[in-house]
């Protein structure tokens, strides 16, 4: 067998492992999709009205919505990244790890097999938080195409924070440490342009804001669903995205291929 | 004996520290094909640290080893495609189920459907397990988890097994199955390397046997061989008056008598050359003797002669 079609097969099967994980477990997503819609509906309804004036003359708790959505979305991501980092940190505690790294089989696919899942997984809370954003006012003016590019630029910041998750999964010494060290990206969407403009905020504050990552995938997705300028954006975006992917990528390789003691 | 005595497992000068603390400080192993080996020592040993090397788990700080003479650092994956691993914490998935266990395993390695469902199935039942077969692994019994651990072991037909510590925490009949189900393995052809605390675990199962303490090997050889290196063995005449037990006593002088039983212990190596001579000398002075014990030591007495300070600092004093 070939390299390629042995890492196809194994990660497959072990993507069955992990499905099959989340079928039987559906707790951990259900709390995953949770913290999204929770904060979905606090934005709208409760500051929603004061935020919406805040937009523009005219704004109200209707645009608001849709100023929200995209940082709704990057929260989805990084609230999945969060079980993710869990689940790869439970996993490592089991032995069958142990038995796995005395087989012959394609090395990562206990890792490709975790961010495929994940990926899944996530790509289904964003599809249900996108439906209750449509439920509560959310109304995107794109066509077809500019969705699909939607697609493409959620399931690219995807990738990236799984790996990163993955990643932080496999530093992690306990269950406890992978759930609390993803905490800080929850944070990133409001400290960028995902709840209010960043030319409203001090001056050090904004600078960090304008130049972390989410800010410009979440400009591209608005630029995307209303039509509003994107410039720059969408470069930075993929850019982050990518670097984030690799990096991430032989962060979590090197610790899994690191030897335990 | 007249079997070809391949080598399946070799290691020499194998080290291994963690820090300051040496845990394996020169390991010599030879273990030929189709036997078991069983390796000896209290917990902190090292017994966990060879298995885990010998699997490929964790690399050696020194020395090197083969199995089925395949470099174990430079041709790891082939190693791999040999041998299987029970560990010593059970290595199965526990949300999955028993069967879900099992084709998880045929599918890692790469059997096709048809027989990874055979070879499932055949070992739902060789291992006593069809019943719970669909019941998720985190309800199972010790003895079942752990039978299913060996199971999913055996689905790739590994021609080198390790077993790390098989039956520590099991109920003696789970113990007793356990130790069929290796008999019955080795009899296929395979070869064994197990560590346990239990030096009767040893004696019952293992074709030879090695003394591991503080890293270092410090015995090995068969059990047979090994009862013979401890003194102290001993034959225990019993003699039906207290006539006989005096014609005995003055005519073996070096032994010890307990008038209250009317036994005599003398000290032997159990060995049929000297119970015979032992026999003949009691003949010679037409002593009868009512019934004879021969009391060979157990691993127990090697291994606490081997490694017991005590024992050793008692031994010193006397």
């Amino acid at each position: 067998m070939s390299t390629l079609t042995l890492a196809v097969r194994d990660s497959s099967t072990m993507l069955r492992r992990n499905l099959l994980h989340m079928r039987r477990y559906p707790s951990l997503t259900l709390m995953l999709v949770g913290l999204p819609v929770i904060l979905l509906l606090l934005f709208v309804y409760v500051f929603g009205g004061t935020l919406g004036a805040g937009l523009g003359p005219t704004g109200d708790r209707a645009d608001y919505a849709n100023y929200v959505t995209p940082g709704i979305l990057l929260i989805t991501v990084v609230s999945a990244a969060q079980g993710t980092a869990i689940s790869v940190a439970m996993d490592m505690t089991e032995g069958i790890i142990a038995r796995f790294r005395t087989m012959a089989i394609f090395r990562p696919s206990v890792l490709t097999a975790h961010v495929l899942g994940s990926v899944i997984q996530t790509v289904l809370s964003l599809a249900a938080v996108t439906g209750v954003a449509l439920l509560v006012g959310f109304r995107p003016t794109a066509n077809p195409v500019e969705w699909l590019a939607v697609f493409g630029v959620l399931a690219m910041i995807t990738l990236a924070v799984t790996w990163l998750a993955v990643a932080l999964g496999l530093v992690s010494d306990s269950v406890e440490t992978a759930s609390n060290l993803p905490m800080p990206l929850v944070l990133l969407p409001f400290l960028g342009s995902g709840f209010v403009p960043t030319d409203s905020m001090p001056t050090p504050v904004r600078w960090f804001a304008d130049y972390q990552p989410f800010t410009p995938v979440m400009e591209t997705l608005r630029g995307l669903l209303f039509g509003t300028g994107i410039g720059s954006n969408a470069i930075l975006a993929v850019a982050w995205c990518a670097v984030i992917t690799v990096a991430c990528f032989l962060w979590a390789k090197a610790q899994y291929n690191r030897s335990r003691a | 004996m007249a079997r070809p005595l391949r080598p399946a497992i070799t290691a020499s000068g194998l080290r291994k520290s963690y820090g300051d603390k040496v845990v394996l400080d020169g390991i010599d192993l030879e273990i030929a094909e189709g036997t078991i080996f069983a390796l000896l020592g209290p917990n902190g040993a090292g017994k966990t640290t060879i298995v885990r090397i010998l699997s490929t788990l964790i690399n050696a700080d020194g020395g090197e080893a083969r199995i089925a003479a395949h470099d174990l650092s430079r041709e790891a994956d082939a190693v791999r495609a040999l041998i299987g691993v029970t560990g010593q914490f059970s290595a199965v998935d526990n949300l999955l189920t028993g069967r879900e266990n099992l084709r998880l395993m045929a599918d890692l390695c790469h059997l096709d459907r048809a027989a990874g469902r055979r070879r499932t199935d055949d070992l739902l039942t060789q291992f006593d397990l069809v019943e719970v077969a669909g019941k998720p692994v985190s309800t199972y019994s010790g003895g079942m988890r752990r039978r299913l651990d060996l199971a999913m072991t055996l689905v790739g037909e590994p021609r080198v097994i390790f077993l790390d510590e098989p039956t520590t925490g099991l109920d003696p009949r789970s113990r007793r199955a356990m130790w069929q189900i290796i008999r019955d393995l080795v009899a296929g052809g395979v070869t064994i390397l197990l560590t346990t605390q239990y030096l009767e675990e040893a004696d019952q199962l293992a074709d030879r046997v090695a003394f591991l303490d503080h890293g270092r090997l410090i015995a090995e050889g068969t059990p047979r061989e090994l009862k013979r290196l401890i003194p102290g063995g001993h034959v225990v005449l019993q003699f039906a008056d207290q006539a006989g037990l005096d014609a005995a006593a003055r005519a073996l002088t070096a032994s010890t008598r307990d008038d209250a039983a009317l036994t005599l212990q003398v000290p032997s190596d159990g060995g049929v050359g000297s119970l015979r001579s032992l026999l003949d000398q009691l003949d010679r002075a037409s002593i009868s003797v009512a019934g004879l014990a021969v009391h060979t030591p157990d691993l127990d007495d090697v291994f606490l002669t081997l490694t017991g300070q005590p024992d050793h600092e008692r031994a010193m004093a006397r």
